[in-house]
């Protein structure tokens, strides 16, 4: 069996009398694409937020990277990294400026800085643009840069916000072709989608309900056990059931 | 008598040329969609489509009337939700929509029967401020707000973006509710999978219609024999696929990857012979239906 990379048992957290997250228990293996789904509301943002070492549990147990979340939250964001559909890059800085910014947060040195900003680029096939401002870039470049930029410092997990929002369906494609080639390289990818057929790109998905988790497993034995042929009809009966959705 | 006419429009921002030679028609009484990613132009062609802002060149004409000319008039007869959630974040519900009611010179309860379905949900949250509402809610007033004037088109610019999978398919059994009344409804979707709950779709891509037809037609019309193929790693796959001298397509498509091979005939037994001469294990391979996005990556392709 591989090595765990994330374990958590009864993960809690509360806000006021309010269970966001309610006694979660799963574990994420080394390499892994991990898919974490579930309605507005259902407590992914919360679980992760903690998982990421910036918000702590009410009760509960996790570990990160082997790091206790309660007490090594720095060790834990040392050993991530984070990208969100909202906000990964500074719109006003350039594609070489927001590399060399990342790198200098992430710690590596001048001199990795310059090798992995080369390589980067020559990768995503940026060189017409790489002094140009990142506002004037496509979404899809946006967002394959910004994926990138949040594993230049060889994370052991990385953590997936949603990144493939909007955009045009080839580019999501060489989206999920930079996971499977970050999985493949050994790092554990935690991914949350919209899309449902996404789920299926996921060695494993959890399903999350009213801040429990109701499914987890490979996308075939989900569909399996719930008689569904996608992974949105496994989502859709479980999600209708929730208390807290819209 | 068409809904929406639109013939040969061109629209540039500085050097951006968000929409080249669009020709459209829209019959009364569709549920037609616009189906596109960011940036494809979908939602200039909507402000044009709602009077907001005037073409460079081409007709417009939307209920019969010029859409340059008739724009006042026409204001009346369209509801629009725009792609940014536009309702006031400090006032409540139900001062939104007697809000948007005002503007048209209109009541809530004057056009009660219409909105029934959809704000009969909120009413329990009539006091609660729209910001302070989850993203289904908020969804569900601005449709509210947007049919408060009975409108006769109705147009929703990326209404289901970012919300999830229980709240899209109740918003789209909404719609079709509404549409079955002979209401005229267009949207615009990144997501390929609402195409088939449409009449008719046009597929836009970088300012251009790629092809307008029935979500049937456009896959009937693929022209391609398509094969899903799975493999223990799907990474190592990929490249092994992609070097094979009569591959024409590889894409990643959930747990398979979808496959399209230059020849009309092949036997797959070769292809996986070859994958496995590659080192890949675990070799699947079968025939399948493409759908609405494969069709669309394969207009994209050319």
């Amino acid at each position: 069996m591989r090595d765990s990379v994330i374990v958590t048992k009864n993960l809690t957290r509360k806000f006021g009398d309010f269970a966001a997250v309610d006694k979660i228990s799963f574990d994420v293996k080394k390499g892994e694409i991990f898919g974490f789904l579930g309605a507005n509301g259902a407590g992914k943002t919360t679980a992760i937020r903690m998982l990421i070492g910036v918000l702590k549990p009410t009760s509960g147990e996790a570990t990160v990277a082997g790091h206790d979340v309660y007490k090594e939250s720095e060790a834990i964001k040392r050993e991530i990294g984070y990208m969100s559909q909202k906000f990964s890059l500074y719109q006003d800085l350039t594609v070489q400026e927001n590399i060399r910014l990342y790198g200098g947060i992430y710690g590596l040195s001048m001199k990795s800085i310059r090798e992995k900003s080369d390589e980067l680029v020559e990768i995503l096939g940026l060189q017409d643009v790489r002094h140009k401002r990142i506002s004037s870039l496509p979404l899809g470049w946006k967002q394959k840069l910004a994926f990138s930029v949040a594993i230049m410092h060889e994370p052991a997990i990385v953590f997936l916000d949603e990144p493939t929002g909007g955009v045009d369906p080839i580019i999501r494609r060489q989206f999920w072709e930079l996971i499977y080639k970050t999985s493949n390289e050994g790092t554990t990818v935690f991914v949350t989608t919209h899309y449902m057929d996404e789920a299926e790109y996921c060695d494993r998905v959890t399903i999350m309900v009213d801040g429990r988790i109701e499914a987890i497993g490979r996308p075939n034995e989900l569909k399996e056990k719930f008689s569904a042929s996608d992974i949105e009809d496994v989502f859709v009966e479980l999600a209708r059931g929730a208390k807290r959705a819209d | 008598m068409a809904a929406i006419e639109i013939d040969s429009v061109d629209k540039s921002f500085g050097k951006i040329r968000a929409l080249q030679d669009v020709s459209v028609t829209i019959e009364d009484g569709e549920l037609f969609g616009f189906i596109g990613p960011d940036g494809a132009g979908k939602t200039t062609l909507f402000r044009i489509i709602t009077t907001l802002i005037k073409p460079d060149s081409g007709r417009v004409s939307v209920l019969g009337r010029n859409a340059i000319d008739h724009y006042y008039e026409l204001r009346a007869l369209l509801g629009y939700m725009p792609g940014k959630f536009s309702l006031y974040s400090d006032l409540s519900v139900r001062e939104n929509i007697d809000f948007f009611a005002g503007v048209f010179k209109t009541t809530l309860q004057e056009n009660y029967e219409l909105v029934e379905p959809i704000y009969s949900q909120l009413e329990k949250f009539e006091n609660r401020l729209a910001g302070a509402l989850s993203g289904g809610m908020k969804q569900k007033l601005a449709l509210s707000c947007a049919l408060i004037h009975k409108p006769k088109l109705l147009v929703l610019d990326e209404p289901t973006t970012g919300v999830d999978a229980v709240s899209r398919q109740e918003f789209w059994n909404m719609l079709q509710d509404l549409n079955k009344k002979g209401l005229t409804i267009i949207i615009s979707t990144p997501y390929m999978d609402e195409a088939e709950k449409c009449e008719r779709v046009a597929l836009i891509d970088e300012g251009k219609i790629m092809q307008i037809d029935t979500p049937q037609n456009i896959v009937r019309s693929f022209g391609k024999v398509l094969y899903a193929v799975k493999a223990k790693n799907a990474y190592n796959l990929i490249n092994a696929l992609r070097d094979f001298e009569h591959a024409e397509s590889v894409q990643p498509f959930g747990e398979y990857l979808h496959y399209i091979d230059k020849r009309d005939e092949i036997d797959t037994n070769e292809i996986v012979r070859y994958l496995e001469s590659a080192g890949i294990k675990d070799v699947e391979m079968h025939k399948i239906e493409p759908v609405i996005e494969d069709s669309f990556i394969r207009l994209m392709s050319k």
